[in-house]
């Protein structure tokens, strides 16, 4: 199958230091990746350069065949690249039908409508509360996010990717924050994401990881040094090598 | 449709209909208040009129600063523009027809709102501050040089309208211009709370909390506050060209730095983020201002001034706000 979503020999460095060094990755529609790596590996430096708000210093990024090295983050977004946040950015006066319906209408390009209000337009409450349903929100779709619990919060980020109707989708660490009661409502959730949608999670925690990706990526000093299926990932050397050092150095500090 | 998108549309009708319950009690609010200002102060109708003005330039902050979160203590500037707008095209032009006026009032609010936002938006906080201050003080500059155009310090003398749609002349008591203004007040209102829950208007509330969320989104911040400065223009605009047509002249002082300020005040003391806020503010502060400076005229600003500081430690979310809020927690209450 061709490749939705592929990355060529990607650099970036601050002042000398290496922090996305040749990095190389292509991902098919319904991929489901881990992206891992010790604190420092390079992954939200990663996300950044992937998604437009850095810029590299070589190497292509494109969707679906298209060349979007020089696409601002913006028009990423339009063609279908869409991640979530580590920590939710939503907005704390808006409700949960809100940030939904105004993802939906953005992405039909109706966001700058002067006029009309989405609870008045049926097709777009429908999607709204189809999402809503999905992700398990509906109790709390009219209240306002901050009076919503975290786990709650960080279903509604992913209900706002989806909503975006992306090819591709960045999840940079779901379940972080979140209490252990909660997860297993995140993790139905990346179950039941669309099958022919790539995803690509950047995620610590590893049984997560587990259930979750048929291939994972490790990231070490900005060098892919593990591509393959999770069984593998725990025998290969130069992983545990990554990881141990990474504790041992953090021995060191302490 | 399954049983629970039903129940969910039939919420959203009512939450829609409590909404336009809440737009036409608004109206009658203003239509009721234009009455009784005008049984209670006939020979002030200028005053009432002026605050009608204000009220626009008020209305018009609060889009930008209340809504979207922008810091400016210029925003006189559009005002101002519609002001000398109207004015210049009835001297200058012989366009005296009050409606035409007005269009030439929100098309230079327009162009002044394009050019302001443009500038003020490209710097964030404290900067974005100052570069609205510089901007008023350019404006107030280039309006003071243009002498042949605008009469300088002297201000724009000579606005003569015709009667309103060839019916009511503008009388010497301010009758017609009163209930021009009202019933311009009226429109815009209606227009406005439309555009703040469209979904526009939930757009500028997102960025107003986070612009790299609605980036994330694919949405653009920058323009979508450009057009809502434009917006913004087009009621300082039509509250400017008001003050001209009603006062038949135009001053230096409707393009100030002092009228910025002022209005800022106004907004911060009926309470942001809210239409009525700004209406309050408005009322509160002009009439307060007309009672206070006519019982004392030398101390008459400390008075201002320790009202304000009343508001903002008592009352932080602004008269209409506070009473809003109350209103919330006592009905969450009896519940």
């Amino acid at each position: 199958m061709s490749a939705i979503f592929e990355v060529r020999n990607l650099k970036r460095s601050f002042g000398g230091l290496a922090v996305t060094n040749d990095v190389s990755l292509a991902m098919a529609p319904g991929d489901r990746v881990a992206l891992i790596g010790p604190n420092g590996a390079g992954k939200t430096t990663f996300i950044n350069l992937v998604t437009g708000n850095l810029k590299p210093d070589s190497g292509k990024v494109r969707i679906g065949g298209e060349d979007i090295t020089r696409v601002k983050a913006i028009g990423r977004v339009r063609r279908g690249l869409v991640r979530s946040f580590q920590v939710t950015r939503l907005f704390q006066d808006m409700t949960p039908a809100e940030h939904v319906a105004l993802a939906v209408l953005q992405r039909d390009g109706r966001a700058g409508r002067l006029f009309g209000n989405y609870l008045a337009m049926p097709e777009v409450m429908a999607e709204v509360g189809d999402l809503i349903g999905k992700l398990g929100l509906r109790d709390q779709m009219h209240r306002h996010v901050r009076e919503i619990a975290y786990g709650q919060q960080r279903l509604l980020e992913i209900a706002v990717a989806l909503a975006l109707k992306p090819r591709v989708l960045l999840l940079d660490e779901p379940a972080a924050g979140v209490p252990q009661s909660d997860t297993g409502r995140i993790e139905q959730a990346l179950a039941d994401l669309p099958p022919n949608l790539a995803v690509l999670m950047i995620e610590h925690d590893m049984d997560l990881v587990f259930r979750f990706a048929k291939r994972v990526i490790v990231l070490a000093a900005g060098t892919i040094i593990f591509d393959g299926s999770p069984s593998d990932v725990t025998k290969d050397p130069r992983v545990r090598e990554a990881y141990l050092g990474s504790y041992a150095n953090a021995g060191h500090d302490a | 449709m399954t049983m629970a998108t039903v129940n969910d549309t039939l919420a959203a009708a009512r939450g829609n209909r409590r909404k336009l319950g809440r737009d036409l009690a608004g109206l009658s609010v203003i239509l009721a208040l234009a009455v009784v200002g005008y049984l209670l102060f006939p020979d002030n109708l200028a005053l009432l009129t002026r605050m009608t003005a204000i009220a626009l330039l008020v209305l018009s902050l609060d889009l930008v600063t209340g809504y979207c979160g922008v810091a400016t203590l210029g925003h006189a500037a559009l005002f101002g523009t519609g002001a000398y707008a109207a004015g210049i095209a009835a001297v200058h032009f012989g366009i005296t027809d009050p409606l035409l006026m007005l269009a030439c009032g929100i098309f230079g609010g327009i162009v002044a709102g394009l050019l302001c936002g443009m500038v003020i938006l490209r710097a964030h906080g404290l900067p974005q501050l100052v570069l609205s201050i510089a901007l008023i003080h350019l404006f107030h500059e280039f309006s003071n040089k243009a002498s042949s155009w605008t009469g300088g310090s002297d201000g724009l003398a000579g606005i003569a309208p015709d009667p309103l749609i060839g019916l009511f002349a503008f009388d010497l008591w301010g009758r017609t211009a009163y209930v021009f203004g009202i019933v311009l007040l009226a429109v815009v209102f209606t227009l406005l709370r439309l555009v703040v829950r469209s979904p526009f208007g939930m757009l500028c509330r997102g960025i107003k909390e986070d612009p790299i969320r609605i980036r994330a989104m694919g949405a653009s911040p920058k323009v979508t506050l450009v057009k809502m400065y434009m917006i913004s223009g087009a009621v300082a605009g039509a509250g400017g060209a008001l003050n001209a047509i009603s006062t038949q002249v135009v001053g230096l002082d409707s393009l100030s730095f002092t009228l910025s300020a002022e209005s800022l005040v106004m907004l911060v003391l009926g309470g942001t983020g809210s239409l009525f806020g700004a209406l309050t503010g408005t009322i509160v502060f002009m009439f307060f201002e007309d009672i206070v400076s006519a019982a004392n005229p030398f101390h008459w600003l400390t008075m201002v001034g320790a009202l304000l500081i009343a508001v903002v430690l008592f009352a932080p979310k602004g008269l209409y706000g506070t009473i809003a809020a109350a209103a919330i927690r006592w009905r969450e209450a009896r519940r």
